[in-house]
């Protein structure tokens, strides 16, 4: 590997991706449809809310390829950099690489120019890597991101969703994406109120989580057998910080606690006693 | 009709070599030194903005000395490199040893086919898990490449700063006495060195990932015991700036252990610190 030098003419700057290119390293998007014979391993459910000192970001455990399980324990929620994070569903390994390149591209930003780059200059860099990812997004490899991350200058927690062609659109309250979205997005909509606590907003985007898991079959529910809790992580004027596991198992029994509680009063449709 | 004149290519080499001497004493040192907490940088620069020392990788740091232009051109080539071998690989094949040994063939390539050489000197430090795996790679303008253990002075006045500082290194020195010594060893006798002069940064052996961060301006002026005593300017603006390149942890350097011995103060010697006379 030699020492990338570039006339001033052609020096790519601190485009991290542009640089693959130049060194060759960026693979062909797949000219045909991906069969499902080749059973494309998929994430499924995320969501990130917003709350009083920043943003929370959930996601579920689950791969799926086709009806089979094929991960139990995936993560799809990483810090991009200090300050944001980013949350994943789609076809897992175009994803998990998405997510690699563009914690790169931030670091490499960041070094080679000697400054940040401001939360909205990084929401746009991952909405170009969508963009571009649309040639195999077509072929049936489709990757949908969340980007949520504290904005150091405004002071304030921000969100943004994505769609394929790498349409960005800035959220205030909440995002969701992935298969079980539609169940999470709900469940958050309902129980959202405006600068929720951290507490409040954690017990939130777990329940959300477990009702995406009891209506989704891709969408993995936390596994007490295993140990294997949501990955949730918050976002705040102090950076990115995972959720402990510990503390994920206690709430989730206490919502567990209280579900039972809410069942034993309406016990229409149970099993003969 | 003119014939080219010969020129004896030890010559067209020592002349090369004299140009290129030239331009980096022109520029002010600077000072690299193992200690307990990592490995520390610390060089002679009034400048907030334009850095001599900075990140490379995770425990890979950057320092030049000379020409602006041509050390940067080289540290973002040192970054790219970086980020594109750990992109393929792993971050863990990442090392200062493979990356001194390009930057030691780009600088001896242009050294000896190019017109001009590059007027700089460089240094790549790899902080280990523990001081005796601490690397620090000297890259000289003509492509040499020496290995240091200890300590490593860079610039047009190094043989003195060196001599200075083999007074006061020892291993195993905690981050404040680590500064104090290379301050005072970059400032001479006759001179007095402030935090505003100096540019200073630290690969922490237990900073966490990316290893790499700067110490401000209130911090260095903490270490060195003169806080607010700076004559030059009293005003220090700029240490509430954040840094340009703030990690993942921002070391905090012994909180101000502020017992390091102050060098003396010979009063108005600071005012204009010139470059160290070129020899």
């Amino acid at each position: 590997m030699t020492l990338p030098l570039f006339s001033p003419g052609e020096d790519p700057g601190p485009d991290f991706a542009e640089l693959l290119r130049r060194a060759a390293l960026v693979a062909p998007a797949p000219t045909t449809m991906v069969s499902d014979a080749l059973r494309v391993t998929h994430g499924t459910t995320v969501v990130a809310v917003r709350y009083a000192d920043g943003v929370v970001m959930a996601g579920d455990r689950r791969a799926t390829s086709g009806n089979l399980i094929s991960h139990r324990s995936i993560e799809k929620v990483f810090p991009a950099d200090r300050y944001s994070g980013v949350a994943i569903a789609g076809a897992a390994g175009p994803a998990m690489e998405m997510v690699k390149l563009f914690q790169l591209q931030l670091e490499h930003y960041e070094k080679v120019e000697g400054a940040h780059l401001s939360l909205e200059g990084k929401a746009n860099q991952l909405s170009q890597m969508v963009r571009n990812h649309l040639p195999a997004a077509m072929q049936g490899l489709a990757v949908v991101p969340l980007f949520a991350g504290y904005d150091t200058r405004r002071a304030v927690g921000r969100l943004f969703q994505y769609d394929v062609t790498g349409g960005r659109y800035e959220e205030s309250d909440y995002a969701s994406t992935g298969s079980g979205s539609l169940h999470a997005g709900t469940v958050v909509k309902i129980g959202y109120r405006d600068g929720l606590d951290r507490s409040t907003v954690v017990d939130l985007a777990l329940s959300a989580l477990y009702q995406a898991a009891d209506e989704d079959s891709a969408t993995g529910g936390p596994d007490v057998l295993r140990g294997i809790y949501p990955v949730m992580a918050t976002i705040t004027a102090e950076g990115f910080t995972r959720v402990d596991d510990d503390e994920i198992a206690e709430r989730f029994t206490d919502l567990l606690d209280h579900l039972r509680a809410v069942r034993s009063t309406t016990t229409s449709g149970g099993a003969p006693s | 009709m003119s014939m080219p004149f010969y020129v004896a290519p030890e010559q067209v080499m020592k002349d090369r070599a004299d140009y290129a001497r030239k331009g980096i004493a022109r520029g002010r040192s600077l000072v690299s030194s193992v200690c307990a907490d990592g490995i520390l940088i610390c060089a002679e620069n009034p400048s907030n903005t334009l850095r001599k020392v900075s990140e490379i990788y995770d425990r890979i740091a950057f320092a030049g000395v000379g020409r602006y232009n041509e050390f940067d051109q080289l540290r973002i080539a040192g970054v790219r490199h970086a980020d594109l071998k750990g992109f393929s690989f792993s971050r863990e094949d990442v090392d200062a040893r493979s990356l001194a040994n390009q930057y030691a063939q780009i600088l001896g390539q242009i050294f000896t086919h190019e017109m001009k050489p590059m007027e700089v000197e460089i240094l790549v430090a790899e902080v280990g898990v523990t001081a005796q795996r601490d690397q620090l790679y000297h890259i000289l303008y003509d492509g040499t490449v020496v290995d240091e253990s200890s300590f490593c002075v860079l610039g047009g006045d190094a043989e003195a700063i060196a001599e200075r500082l083999r007074g006061s290194w020892a291993p195993d020195l905690d981050l404040a006495s680590a500064l104090t010594g290379a301050v005072t060893a970059l400032a001479g006798p006759d001179r007095r060195l402030g935090a505003d002069d100096l540019e200073v940064a630290l690969l922490g052996r237990d900073n966490g990932r990316r290893t790499f961060g700067r110490l401000e301006d209130d911090e260095v002026a903490a270490i060195l015991g003169d806080a607010g005593g700076d004559q030059t300017d009293g005003s220090t603006d700029g240490a509430g700036s954040p840094a340009a390149v703030p990690p993942s942890d921002d070391p905090v350097p012994g909180d101000g252990d502020a017992t390091g011995q102050t060098p003396p103060v010979p009063p108005g010697s600071d005012d204009d610190p010139t470059a160290p006379p070129a020899s």
